[in-house]
């Protein structure tokens, strides 16, 4: 594999570099700006959209390129039904309030954004310190009681991966071609 | 260099760079991008100066510990990177108040101020109770075509998108 001739790097070193690539990108993008990333959430500017479906779609053929060829392994999160709805929800709620998320709460930061720094981080240092707290409780709860146990779209619905590849790009290249058409 | 420096790039080429950009971190890294792990790291790290060191003996930061790894070093990268990208094109500002909330709320730093801590407060919540976000889950989870990614990040917009028109 790839990584084991890159594993003399220093790992820190890398995902700085990596980061300073993402930073540069996503504020090229338009989203590290609160204006752009809450009209996307009232619909009225679909940037964050074309974004990440183009980067789901890029990256989608060419992660599942790779893995075929042996070079890298996936990495898929687990998780349960409950948790996953809750969690993902509670994480709209603060996204629609706080107008930014994690990623670009940090770009949003690194272009001046006040509002970001001095509140929305403490903010999301807080309710992670409070997840903190209340994880044993969750873990033993009925938010855990459905953990998936497959893991891939492909898995979860007995199909092969060139099927469900082929049918993600074509949903996301359909969407943003509406996208287009509508806005 | 022109293009390059210029303020704005087309959503669809941004896009494209962040999908290879994830080709490369696999390759290189052996990891997904992803932002929201490192936040429970600092708040550990900060409960271990400010409460004491037993505060980090928690179940959840032995999962995630208080330290500085690749993913932390990736988020000080993405201010940077944001940073440069912005002063390099003119478009670095200090700013307490976004024109979008300021044409509905006025300037009142106060109330820009509470709701954006009770929404990060949320935000940190959230993310770790689904295990990741719009980063983790909406883009690398997807992309590798993750069951609970693409749960996960539904629901990180129909909660965005409800509150967002609440809100407004």
């Amino acid at each position: 594999m790839l990584t084991i001739k890159t594993k003399n790097f220093n790992p820190k070193i890398i995902g700085l570099l990596t980061g300073i690539i993402f930073g540069w990108l996503l504020q090229k993008g338009g989203v590290t700006d609160y204006n752009v990333l809450v009209n996307q959430l009232l619909l009225k500017d679909f940037t964050v959209f074309k974004i990440i479906l183009t980067a789901v779609l890029t990256g989608m053929i060419g992660i599942y390129f790779l893995e075929y060829r042996g070079l890298i392994h996936l990495h898929l999160k687990s998780g349960s039904i409950g948790s996953l709805i809750t969690g993902g929800l509670l994480f709209g709620v603060g996204f629609g309030l706080l107008g930014y998320c994690p990623g670009t709460l940090a770009g949003a930061v690194g272009q001046g954004s006040m509002d970001a720094l001095l509140a929305g981080l403490p903010g999301i240092l807080l309710g992670a310190a409070f997840y903190a707290r209340i994880y044993p409780k969750i873990q033993t709860s009925f938010f855990e009681k459905q953990p998936l146990k497959k893991l891939s779209i492909p898995e979860y619905f007995d199909l092969n991966n060139q099927i469900v590849i082929t049918a993600a790009a074509f949903i996301i290249l359909l969407v943003l071609f509406i996208i287009e058409l509508l806005t | 260099m022109n293009f390059i420096l210029s303020a704005e790039w087309s959503p669809y080429l941004v896009g494209l760079f962040i999908g290879v950009l994830s080709w490369i971190s696999f390759l290189v890294s052996d990891k997904p991008l992803g932002t929201s792990t490192s936040f429970v790291r600092t708040s550990g790290m900060l409960e271990k100066v400010f409460l004491g060191p037993k505060s980090t003996e928690k179940a959840y930061y032995q999962k995630y510990k208080p330290e500085i790894e690749w993913q932390w070093m990736l988020v000080i990268g993405i201010v940077i990177g944001s940073f440069l990208s912005a002063i390099t094109s003119g478009q670095f500002n200090f700013e307490l108040i976004p024109e979008v909330w300021a044409a509905k709320f006025g300037y009142t730093p106060f109330l820009r101020l509470l709701i954006a801590l009770i929404g990060g407060f949320f935000l940190g919540l959230g993310a770790r109770w689904a295990g990741g976000c719009t980063s983790g889950h909406g883009i690398s989870g997807t992309l590798q075509l993750a069951v609970s990614s693409w749960i996960a990040s539904i629901c990180f917009f129909i909660g965005g998108i409800i509150t967002a028109l609440l809100l407004y």
